[in-house]
């Protein structure tokens, strides 16, 4: 297979291993070394896309992350990954790649005729002023539109890759290992700082890679190898190739993505994609280089237009000439670089058009000398050719670049390589919000003033010589290392330079907006007669101009297109560029893909489930789980052939004449302690604590400060100092941080310390009738008897054997016992009191009939019943507001406001439904009249609703309107479905009202 | 005005578009106005639209600080919905919706609201109380509202994992045909355009640094381009609204957050819908141009810097790819941040003040977007008569007294 734009010498290729690849369906070969962009080129394949507006033909024309044109569609099936960029996808063998857009191809694009032909009708902005009427069309207008969106697909299958990260700390974080980057590495880490050197492409060396210049005698080369070498002789330095830093964050925080296999192609590899490095850097050098600009003229979007940097950087380190007849097109010394390249490499330099009057730089001197023609004075104004460059017209200048002064006349040639000067890579400082700042002699912007500790070397800052990269970077490494700035010289033979000129926008024989188009944003299609019209229309912040027209959007972030862009708004508006000022670079500097984003937290690590010490149990008994918070609880234990239904009534049955039993380990549990603790929970509670005795719980209502309940749980109390709180499942740590929030700011000096507990006790509550029973079986060293052991104490002792904590409380209005062992007995404990249960035919429930237990004497749920807009009186508890503590407990002055303290708030009361086999759904409004038209007005919703066996009927709690003093009116719940149901206002406690079954 | 229409453009094209008039123009601000509106976001643009078309106020100026639409109405993630929880809420928004059915008409200025339909995911047993709560509440207020199962989600959204064994498995949701999105930048121009039509006057790169008072009544504003008299002060500043009422001497029940967005490259189209979870904390909807817009929650301190922490960027990310695994090779393009003022009850504040003359509105938190033309319409109202307009009556500062708040965090706590 022939790579006919290959040289035969040369590059960091390796021509012993060539790779074969197909690039939409057509195989090719490359070599190793390659890049999917230079292996096409080497192939002569140059139109690699079509533009995302007007569907024109689009190559290659940068060689890294500049890249605007070539994205991709790589891989197939599971692994395809839409719209990397071509140069910066590293060959491997079997290759897939498509163009991302283009039907049926890219070179016979049906789309092009539609963009040649609508293109006119297309300006910025076109679709703010029509596809209006009519009113109801819009959305047909965008399903059309929609057709056209996007670049590359996805694949609908899952993510077979695994992404991991990883936690950095340094002294010195370098980011770019270009000379400046490596120079600086280098000092901080012979400084014996902690350094990490990061670099987006696959070899350290930057600039270095394509650079044919000697350093104190050497190769660059052969430089970069020694110094490579010496950097990873280092301990202390930690080498990251491949790894984009795509953010800076405050603090110094970096997020770098490393690509760990995607060079080797997706059969070939286990283990992780890409890694996310996060890095907290003391301090940072900024050695992110400097991008070349494109010049502004018409139809410089051809496939054979490219970037003058990137034509050397393929002949030089990729041994591949992208051209046979070059044009080159420049306003500074740079392009005859390429120009000379070119010519070493053996093909034809047809002229280099300099808009400069003068061109006497050292360069343009050797090129002159080397025999390449040399025209000052012109402009390139137009590119001619229909799918890549055949040819191009050229015209003469006047001296400030703006106008046309003669005749035009016409070259031929198929590469037109544009040096438009150069933009340092700004990006990560502006993430910082350090806004770049235009420098008339670089004409570039360079990074503001530092926001962090942060350094800057080499191009970023405009230091473009090879020496002064070197040595700034020196300068700064050591600098960041805190120590003495060493003595280095560096010889490169650099060239002096002759001053650039500030030309942007190449002026045409025809206005801006009649000329050909002349591209700024070449992957949204944004021309400098876009801008024009943007500026026109009155949008001139370069906010509005980025926004109405594009321009910088895409996935290239505007990195070739928006300085240029600013300059010609700045022209048209008539003011500097610094006045007019650049947009703001985001993270990310390139694209970072999600799964790297999320690592390894997906799946069932996304948020990790817990499981009580139970749990195997549970599942062993065929147990259905609900997931409550982050914890999976059992919600009914069905036995063969049940019913759902016919399981609860079987469980609170069970309940409610013998014993069942609960695992409720999922409580929070908070450790209280400190001499404060009282005095904590009297703030923290609504209810007084003052006098609550060891061997004591009591019930606990917290409020927001607003006044409305937060959570609720009872607390024991173990001794003087030291209370164990139990919070409800959900809302657990939420009310650990709440707790600490109120400690730590506001009563620093209350000395009292939180743990949380959870997990290391077990919780059952063993209840009903029979519960003493069972639980004497396995306890012999507490008193259980009624007389000795009464509702609400708390008694240390054993169970089983074990060490235990056990309350007496209820939340089902049963006689019970809330057992707590440590958790790793837990499971042991629990199968003892089965064992010892099963005479009196122990029964295992789970939350749902929990939730029907106690909704039959009233009870509430936080976070069911209460939405954090009910009160304490709202939900008929008034009992538990202290009216008399000394200090006040958050809420209280709440409680005080007009509104809060109504006498008609939604109120908290229980509905029997009218036809008693009804269960209204829960969540269903409620209203006093069935007949109004809507809209109706709600009273109130159901907020708990259940069949009760025991009580032979339907129950339900909801909020109520001066529910209070409606006691015994009918209410209507409208529902989905069309029917009305009607209920009838009651108390809450629909079982054993007085409560005499707990007690004894 | 000079009409948009595809005729327009037709026409325009023959002339190489050289002949469009402005959108709007920036003058030089006059020295005095009957009213002055602090903030040329969408909100702060609409008012000035009404209060110009519904009351025939004219003499009126916007001041921007910085650009129009650059704080949080160019910031955020489009969505669009009104199935609120709350009787008051939910008349506020859905006087919202309807505004904006017709708002491109009206405005002329096509500001692509999309009825792509909204869903909000539940994936417990609560989640799903609370959706049957909140879409009952609104079929009875009027609002369109459905509860589906997982199977009609996996109908609406097909790439959606649809799992019953995921850590959060999806167990239905609420679904709003009616919502969708909007294009943000869309709508404050094309507000302002029409505003500026109709005689307002917008002034950009002018900050109010200072709000002057004469015996409890405001008389004009202090700006970077000196002093300018109006008897009426209507600030509309979003995230700064802390410190513009701290220009008056009032607090206000706000703290400021920072509160990020991401887009994904563009890909081809996949989600028609807005989907949205509050359990994982993820948003998303695919835009025109096939970029995918993702929301994350807000950061968990206050600050007024438009920069967020990067790990809500990467917690959002894993819920997304836990609600659609098919995204997990998909790459992050953008990601940004906005300042969100957040109320204690998650509602907005359309108040007057105690000052007379001084109106504030602020308060729209983390989803504010979609209330832009209602919010503009009843808040003119509210500066022109000096009384509230009834449907923002409820939203008024002395709630935060009396203690009538209208609490959106509770059970339908959807943000966004
Ligand atoms: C990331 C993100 C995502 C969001 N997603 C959604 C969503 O999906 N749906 C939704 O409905 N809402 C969403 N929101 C919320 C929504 O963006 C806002 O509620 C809404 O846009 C607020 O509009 P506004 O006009 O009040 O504020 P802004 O657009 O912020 O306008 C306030 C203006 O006041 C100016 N200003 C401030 N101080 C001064 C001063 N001293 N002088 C002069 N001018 C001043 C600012 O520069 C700014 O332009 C989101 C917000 C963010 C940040």
């Amino acid at each position: 297979m022939s790579q006919p734009n290959r040289l035969s010498v040369g590059g960091r290729i390796d021509r012993s291993k060539p790779i074969e690849f197909s690039f939409n369906k057509r195989s090719y070969e490359g070599y190793a070394g390659d890049t999917l962009a230079s292996a096409l080129l080497a192939n002569g394949v140059n139109l690699v896309g079509r533009s995302f507006k007007y569907s024109r033909p689009r190559g290659i024309m940068g060689h890294g992350a500049e890249e605007a044109n070539a994205l991709m569609q790589l891989g197939q099936g599971a692994v395809t990954v839409p719209n990397p960029k071509a140069t910066q996808v590293e060959l491997y063998s079997g290759m897939v790649a498509t163009s991302t857009n283009g039907w049926p191809s890219v070179e016979f694009d049906l789309m092009a005729w539609l963009g040649k032909l609508g293109g006119p009708f297309m300006p910025p902005g076109f679709y703010y002023k029509t596809f209006m009427f009519p009113q109801a069309w819009w959305l047909r207008y965008e399903k059309f539109i929609r057709k056209a969106a996007g670049f590359g697909h996805i694949s609908q299958q899952p993510d077979p890759d695994i992404y991991d990260k990883l936690n950095h700390y340094c002294d010195v974080m370098v980011i770019g290992a270009g000379p400046a980057g490596i120079s600086a590495a280098l000092e901080a880490g012979r400084n014996g700082k902690r350094v990490i050197l990061a670099d987006e492409q696959c070899e350290l060396g930057g600039s270095l890679l394509a650079s044919q210049q000697n350093i104190n005698g050497a190769s660059a080369s052969d430089w970069l190898g020694t110094a490579v070498t010496e950097l990873a002789s280092m301990a202390n330095v930690v080498l990251l190739s491949r790894t984009t830093v795509f953010g800076y964050y405050d603090h110094n925080f970096l997020a770098a993505l490393e690509q760990r296999t995607d060079h080797l192609g997706p059969t070939a590899v286990k283990g992780t994609r890409q890694r996310l490095h996060r890095i907290r850097a003391k301090a940072v050098v900024l050695a992110t280089g400097a991008i070349e600009r494109p010049l502004v003229f018409g139809n410089n979007d051809l496939p054979g237009v490219m970037l003058a940097q990137s034509v050397s950087a393929y002949i030089n380190r990729y041994a591949v000439v992208p051209g046979e007849r070059a044009l080159i097109m420049t306003s500074n010394d740079s392009g005859y670089q390429a120009a000379l390249d070119i010519q070493s490499a053996g093909r034809t330099v047809v002229a280099v058009v300099d808009c400069r009057y003068h061109a006497e730089g050292r360069l343009a001197q050797m090129a002159r000398a080397a025999g390449i023609e040399v025209i000052t004075g012109h402009g390139v104004i137009e590119a001619c050719g229909s799918h890549s460059v055949t040819g191009a017209v050229i015209a003469p200048l006047d001296q400030a670049g703006d106008q046309i002064t003669g005749a035009q006349r016409s070259v031929s040639c198929d590469l037109i390589a544009m040096a438009g000067g150069w933009s340092p890579v700004v990006h990560l400082s502006c993430h910082t919000g350090s806004r770049p700042v235009w420098d008339e002699q670089l004409i570039g912007f360079v990074p503001g003033p530092n926001v962090q500790q942060q350094y800057c070397a080499g191009a970023v800052v405009g230091h473009y010589t090879l020496a002064h990269a070197l040595s700034g970077g020196a300068a700064v490494g050591a600098e960041a290392a805190g120590a003495k700035v060493p003595e280095i010289h560096f010889d490169c033979g650099d060239e002096t330079e002759a001053q650039a000129q500030a030309l942007f926008l190449i002026p045409h024989s025809k206005s801006v907006s009649r000329a050909p188009k002349q591209f700024v944003d070449f992957q949204n299609d944004v021309t400098a007669a876009g801008i024009e019209l943007a500026i026109r229309e009155g949008y001139e912040s370069i906010e509005h101009i980025k926004r109405y027209t594009a321009m910088g959007f895409g996935t290239d972030q505007g990195k070739t297109a928006n300085v240029n862009g600013v300059a010609i708004a700045a022209k048209a508006l008539h003011q500097s560029i610094q006045a007019t000022g650049t947009t703001i670079f985001r993270p990310a500097y390139t694209p970072v893909t999600f799964g790297a984003l999320a690592g390894r937290d997906v799946g069932s690590l996304f948020d990790p489930a817990r499981y009580t010490a139970t749990h195997q149990w549970h599942v062993a008994q065929g147990a259905k789980f609900e997931n409550v918070g982050q914890w999976k609880r059992p919600w009914y234990f069905p036995k063969a052939g049940e019913t759902m239904q016919q399981t609860l009534n079987r469980e609170c049955l069970a309940v409610r004449n013998s014993v069942g039993i609960m695992d409720a380990s999922t409580l929070g549990k908070i450790d209280i302690q400190g001499t404060d603790a009282r005095e904590f929970l009297n703030r923290i509670y609504t209810n007084d604590w003052s006098n609550l005795k060891p061997g004591k719980c009591r019930y606990g209502l917290m409020l927001k400060e607003d006044g409305m309940v937060f959570d609720d749980g009872v607390t024991t109390c173990l001794s003087e100092n030291h209370f164990l709180m139990t919070t409800t499942t959900g809302g657990a740590a939420e009310v650990l941080a709440w707790l600490e929030l109120w400690q730590q700011t506001e009563w620093p000096e209350l000395e009292v310390y939180f743990t949380s507990v959870t997990d290391h006790w077990v919780t059952y509550s063993l209840v009903g009738p029979n519960s003493r029973k069972v639980l004497e079986q396995l306890c012999n060293d507490v008193d259980l008897s009624a007389e000795a052991f009464k509702f609400m104490d708390y008694k240390a002792g054993t169970v089983a054997g074990i060490p235990a904590r056990i309350c007496r409380i209820s939340f089902t209005g049963e006689l019970s016992f809330e057992v707590n062992v440590p958790a790793n007995q837990g499971h042991f404990v629990w199968q003892q009191i089965i064992a010892a249960g099963e005479a009196y035919d122990i029964t295992p429930y789970g939350t749902e009939s929990m939730h029907i237990l106690r909704a039959e004497k009233g009870y509430i749920i936080v976070g069911q019943d209460t939405d954090g807009s009910l009160t304490p009186q709202d939900c008929g508890m008034d009992w538990i507001v202290s009216k008399t503590k000394a200090f006040s407990f958050i809420g209280q002055r709440s409680l005080h406001r007009s509104d809060t303290a109504r006498s008609d708030r939604k109120q908290l009361v229980g509905l029997k439904p009218k036809d008693p086999a009804a269960i209204i759904p829960e969540g269903s409004q409620i209203v006093m009249d069935p007949n109004q038209q809507i809209p109706m007005d709600m009273v109130g919703h159901v907020t708990s609703s259940y069949w009760s066996v025991c009580l032979d009927h339907g129950i339900a709690m909801g909020t109520v309107k001066a529910g209070f003093s409606r006691m015994g009116e009918t209410v209507y719940c409208p529902l989905v479905d069309g029917r009305t149901l009607a209920a009838e206002i009651c108390s809450p406690v629909f079982y054993d009202p007085n409560g005499e079954r707990h007690h004894d | 005005m000079e009409r948009y229409s595809g005729f327009s453009l037709f026409k325009h094209a023959f002339s190489h578009h050289e002949n469009w008039q402005k959108a709007w123009h920036s003058p030089a601000p006059k020295p005095s106005y009957d009213v002055v509106i602090v903030g040329g976001g969408g909100h702060g643009l609409a008012t000035a639209y009404y209060l110009a078309k519904q009351h025939g106020i004219t003499r009126v100026a916007v001041l921007e600080k910085g650009y129009l639409g650059g704080g949080n109405t160019g910031r955020n993630t489009t969505i669009v919905r009104s199935n609120y929880l709350w009787d008051e809420a939910a008349r506020l928004y859905d006087h919202s919706l309807s505004l904006w059915q017709g708002l491109s008409q009206e405005l002329n200025y096509n500001v692509m609201f999309s009825q792509r339909g909204v869903l909000n995911v539940g994936h417990n047993l609560q989640d799903m109380r609370d959706i049957e709560r909140r879409v009952n509440a609104n079929r009875l207020n009027g609002i369109d509202a459905e509860v589906l199962d997982t199977k009609a989600v996996k109908e609406l959204v097909p790439i959606i994992n649809d799992s019953p064994n995921i850590r959060y498995p999806v167990h239905g949701a609420s679904w709003q045909a009616s919502g969708g999105v909007a294009r943000h930048d869309a709508v404050a121009w094309g507000y302002a355009r029409a505003a500026n039509s109709l005689g307002v006057d917008l002034i950009q790169q002018c900050e109010v640094t200072g709000i002057r008072r004469q015996a409890g009544a405001v008389v004009g504003v202090e700006t970077n381009l000196g002093f300018i008299a109006a008897a009426k002060v209507a600030c509309v500043v979003a995230g700064s609204s802390g410190v513009m009422a701290a220009h008056a001497d009032i607090r206000l029940p706000l703290e400021s957050y920072p509160l990020q967005a991401l887009v994904s490259e563009p890909i081809k189209p996949v989600l028609d819908t807005v989907v949205m979870s509050n359990a994982v904390h993820a948003y998303v909807s695919q835009s025109d141009k096939g970029d995918l817009v993702i929301g994350a929650g807000i950061d968990t301190y206050n600050g007024y810097g438009q920069r967020g922490s990067f790990q809500i960027i990467e917690h959002t990310v894993s819920a997304i790819c836990e609600l659609f695994p098919v995204f997990s090779r998909v790459r992050m393009n953008r990601s940004w941040g906005g300042v969100v003022d957040i109320s204690p009850d998650a509602c907005p504040i359309i108040s007057k003040t105690m000052i007379k003359g001084l109106y504030f509105n602020c308060g729209w938190g983390t989803g504010g977007f979609k209330a832009t033309p209602g919010s503009g319409h009843v808040f003119a109202h509210t500066i022109a008569k000096d009384q509230a307009h009834p449907i923002a009556a409820p939203f008024n500062l002395d709630r935060f007294n009396t203690g009538h708040l209208i609490d959106e965090h509770g059970a339908a706590a959807v943000a966004h």
